[in-house]
């Protein structure tokens, strides 16, 4: 729980950029391109303005999430160096005002999703925003290694709202591509944690390399991508990918898993390195493997959903379908 | 949150960007609220 008497008190005046802050919009940028794909591969016919709105509540849903999370994780987010400087811990802004934003903009976005769209991406919209802040935050991000397997859900609906607002229905192949994300959560956030481990030990966050330790974490992350690989072309065989999009995603794949294989054999995580000072990424130099599958996986991710994107605005035909 | 009466020049510089982006803000939320309307009283209009 946040205590907002140990954090630091403010003096510099809060300003409007640091409220945008607290809504996370790099985050909320990922999440307006991948609910863009959902709905843009629903092919269906939406009103443009609708449609933007659309997306409008979803980055603000995604914001408000990201707002809740940072009144509730003051505590620990001022103990690691990579969210020490945000808002709330750095005394710019007052936990209860982080609070406040969060609960408003929740409310705005979804009742303004259900009444100008339909209540079926609002009601998705409204679940995404209650399991980010409250499932994950509140709940497994303090008590289970598990904690981004099961909270990567948040991240991954954004393109199931997308095709709700756009059909009103959610078929198979939406929640594919909640599945791709899902799977693609757990390589890409331990590749991270792999070297950036000591914070969230200094925080008591139980992140998987923290708790089961580094070897253990590449062996996951390596069964992990061997689901996530093969999972990424279904898409080609259910209609919602083109030629294109399997040439991507087997080629993609293939690095992925090499880079993955990489990780496995090295000592990512292992040691730190004297050597290195305390930067904000600091990668140790057994870590390089593990930044690289970080980076890769990012890369990875946003070419699988540019080219669907692609494919769809473009009408160019789907592979196969059953 | 400073005291308007006795802030000093960043405080109230502070407050004044604050307003400004809520005012903003509100005022997007106005135009969103008409223009959804014109699209949905048009579609139900075009349909009838």
């Amino acid at each position: 729980m946040t205590m907002s008497s140990a954090l630091p008190t403010s003096r510099a005046p809060a300003r409007w950029q640091d409220f945008l802050q607290l809504l996370k919009p790099r985050v909320m940028s990922l999440v307006v391109f991948t609910a863009i794909t959902g709905m843009v591969c629903a092919d269906a016919a939406i009103n443009p303005i609708l449609g933007a709105i659309a997306i409008l509540c979803i980055a603000v849903g995604a914001g408000a999430s990201a707002s809740l999370n940072m009144w509730f994780d003051a505590d620990i987010d001022a103990k690691m160096r990579r969210t020490r400087g945000r808002p709330v811990p750095a005394g710019r802004v007052q936990g209860a005002d982080a609070l406040t934003l969060g609960v408003v903009l929740s409310l705005f976005s979804t009742m303004l999703l259900g009444m100008t769209v339909n209540w079926l991406a609002a009601g998705l919209l409204a679940f995404t925003i209650l399991f980010y802040a409250v499932v994950y935050t509140m709940w497994l991000k303090r008590s289970t290694p598990q904690n981004i397997v099961i909270g990567g859900l948040a991240g991954a609906l954004p393109p199931v709202i997308g095709w709700a607002a756009a059909t009103g229905t959610v078929p198979l192949n939406a929640w594919l591509l909640c599945a791709i994300i899902f799977m693609w959560t757990p390589p890409h956030f331990w590749a991270l944690s792999l070297y950036t481990s000591e914070d969230y030990e200094k925080a008591g966050v139980p992140m998987m390399p923290v708790v089961a330790g580094a070897k253990s974490t590449r062996k996951q992350i390596l069964i992990y991508s061997l689901l996530f690989t093969p999972l990424c072309l279904v898409p080609a065989f259910t209609g919602l990918g083109g030629l294109t999009y399997l040439a991507v995603a087997a080629g993609g794949g293939l690095i992925f898993l090499i880079l993955a294989w990489r990780v496995f054999k090295s000592r990512a995580g292992d040691a730190a390195d004297p050597r290195q000072d305390d930067g904000l990424y600091d990668v140790k130099a057994a870590a390089k493997d593990a930044r690289n599958l970080f980076a890769f996986s990012i890369l990875y991710l946003t070419l699988l959903f540019a080219t669907l994107l692609a494919e769809h605005l473009l009408d160019l035909p789907a592979f196969g379908g059953f | 949150m400073s005291d308007p009466q006795n802030e000093g020049p960043v405080d109230a510089k502070a407050r004044r960007g604050r307003n400004i982006a809520l005012a903003l803000g509100l005022a997007l939320f106005m135009i969103l609220v008409f223009v959804v309307t014109i699209v949905r009283l048009g579609a139900s209009t075009g349909n009838g």
